[in-house]
């Protein structure tokens, strides 16, 4: 399997007047094509920072990171999906999705098509002349994914993308979420802090400690590639790495 | 939903009653003109009040169609809409453009700060003198005067609105590598568009207060000019007939904006 992105011992630190922080420490991971890693981590403990530096948002104060051999992170291949969908409410849901394309000076009719496509055919095709406050949240975050997907990135990488939708909505939109990630065949990078969720979507887990961020443990997922996050959460397995996580979490947090 | 063909008893009831509503406030209101102006005219002719003071709606659209037959109305009144206008077109134009700028570049409006606090808290009138002897007693003084009296409540406003935009929607935009000129574009211009449309409708009242100050410092027309003379020569029917023109020519503007409103916002 090819390697997609490769940190190398990044660091990275804020500055602001009252003193200087240290968000992140050292840490190094990789991650191959067609993968899905999960990163938990306890609150603050700088989840959405790593995303910014992998997004190339923040230069990082140390190491290096790279995706395929390029250096410095970069926005181009990379889609960034948020905890709430941040659709433009002036646009219609058609124009939302494209918004990507339009950025990038790529809004061709061949890329145009493939967005509306993606549309149809993950269900949303009635709603291509809606506005955003016309459909559920549960809708509106599938949206967000198709937004994301449009540009075709090499690497999604997700912020807590359920965590502001009640619980029912958050199961069957992680689980539409997860299919389609699959089915477009993507690379993507989840970083919460619901181990739950964590084991219901990955291949792979990264444990953080408390801020700093380092990589405590990994833990290699074996509920096979198309075991959905319905079908885990039913799964004898699913309780037993929950449990493992849950504690190890905990154990970090009290330190 | 249910369509208007078959429609619950209920929901006829219910709509039957909002008719009725309407049709009271709607009769309230008139009623309500009607009565006052009935009352004043009732008054003056009984000799309850004095007619050289308060006047009377008779007495007041005798004097509007006198100004109307000589002309006067109309002159008198395309000047002063003349001033209002071009001050309220420069006022925002300038102070939208000033609040882009200080958008664009942080730098500048950490600088500009106490100096724009300092020039919104001055009261502008007090410039009166200053700005007759740069810019003469006649129609570009007045139009100064409005514009300042404008301009910087606009830049305030507009870069209020322009600051706050969402920063999780900008930070969206940086991810796929939007620049500046994007943000701008994309996001921050059609975010602002609801504070753009208040601040038209706070500039229709600030602009007509403008060019009636400035009407009342040095003019030699409009309807401000009209209203300062008959005060002065004590013809108050004048005084009376020249504040219904303001009356009706600065809701008419209010209108207009309140109409753009109706149409950028319907179509979103
Ligand atoms: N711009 C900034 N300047 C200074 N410190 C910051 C900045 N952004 C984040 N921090 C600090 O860095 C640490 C990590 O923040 P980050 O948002 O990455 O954590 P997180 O794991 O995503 O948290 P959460 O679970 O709340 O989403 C926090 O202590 C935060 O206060
Ligand atoms: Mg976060």
């Amino acid at each position: 399997m090819n390697t997609l992105l490769t940190l190398d011992k990044v660091g990275l630190v804020y500055h602001s007047p009252s003193g200087e922080t240290q968000a992140i420490k050292d840490m190094s991971f990789e991650v191959n094509e067609g993968e899905f890693t999960a990163v938990i981590g306890p609150s603050g403990c700088g989840k959405s920072t790593l995303l910014s530096v992998i997004a190339g948002l923040i230069r990082p104060s140390e190491g290096s990171v790279k995706i395929r051999e390029r250096e410095g992170g970069g926005s181009g291949e990379l889609g960034y999906m948020l905890q709430r969908d941040e659709l433009f409410p002036w646009r219609t849901i058609r124009k939302n999705v494209v918004l990507p394309l339009e950025i990038k000076r790529r809004k061709t009719r061949v890329n145009v098509e493939y967005a509306l496509s993606l549309l149809e055919k993950y269900g949303l095709k009635e709603f291509t002349d809606h506005y955003p406050d016309q459909l559920s949240g549960g809708m509106r975050q599938r949206v967000a994914l198709i937004r994301t997907l449009a540009a075709k990135p090499e690497l999604l990488l997700l912020d807590e993308p359920f965590s502001a939708l009640d619980y029912q909505t958050r199961l069957s939109v992680c689980e539409d979420v997860f299919r389609i990630i699959r089915k477009e065949n993507k690379t993507a990078l989840l970083v919460t802090h619901d181990v739950s969720e964590a084991v219901s979507v990955a291949d792979r887990v990264l444990l953080l400690s408390p801020r700093p961020a380092k990589i405590r443990k990994e833990y290699l997922l074996d509920f096979g590639r198309d075991t959905t996050p319905l079908k885990r959460r039913n799964d004898p397995r699913f309780r037993d790495w929950f449990e493992l996580m849950w504690r190890d979490l905990n154990y970090e947090n009290k330190r | 939903m249910k369509t208007k063909d078959n429609f619950s008893a209920e929901h006829l009831l219910y709509l039957k009653k909002r008719k009725r509503d309407d049709l009271t406030v709607a009769a309230a209101r008139i009623s309500l003109a009607v009565g006052f102006l009935a009352l004043w005219e009732l008054l003056f002719q009984v000799g309850a009040i004095d007619g050289f003071i308060f006047s009377s709606p008779s007495r007041i659209a005798k004097s509007l169609v006198n100004l109307a037959k000589t002309g006067e109305l109309f002159m008198h009144a395309g000047i002063t809409l003349f001033e209002t206008l071009s001050g309220f077109v420069i006022a925002t134009a300038a102070g939208t453009l000033a609040a882009l700028a200080l958008w664009w570049n942080e730098k500048l409006r950490k600088i500009l700060d106490p100096y724009i606090v300092v020039l919104n808290s001055l009261p502008k009138i007090a410039l009166g003198p200053v700005i007759i002897i740069w810019f003469g007693s006649g129609l570009k003084s007045i139009v100064v005067m409005t514009v300042l009296i404008t301009v910087i409540v606009t830049t305030i406003t507009m870069l209020g609105g322009f600051t706050a935009t969402d920063g999780n929607k900008i930070f969206l935009l940086r991810s796929l590598g939007a620049g500046k000129m994007q943000i701008l574009t994309k996001l921050v211009i059609p975010s602002a568009l609801p504070t753009f449309i208040s601040m038209l409708k706070i500039n229709v009242g600030l602009s007509w207060i403008g060019s009636i100050m400035g009407e009342y410092l040095v003019s030699r027309a409009g309807i401000g000019y009209l209203i300062v003379y008959g005060g002065q020569v004590f013809k108050l029917d004048l005084v009376y007939a020249a504040t219904l023109v303001l009356c009706l020519l600065a809701t008419g503007m209010y209108a207009l904006v309140s109409l753009t409103e109706k149409l950028t916002v319907g179509k979103k």
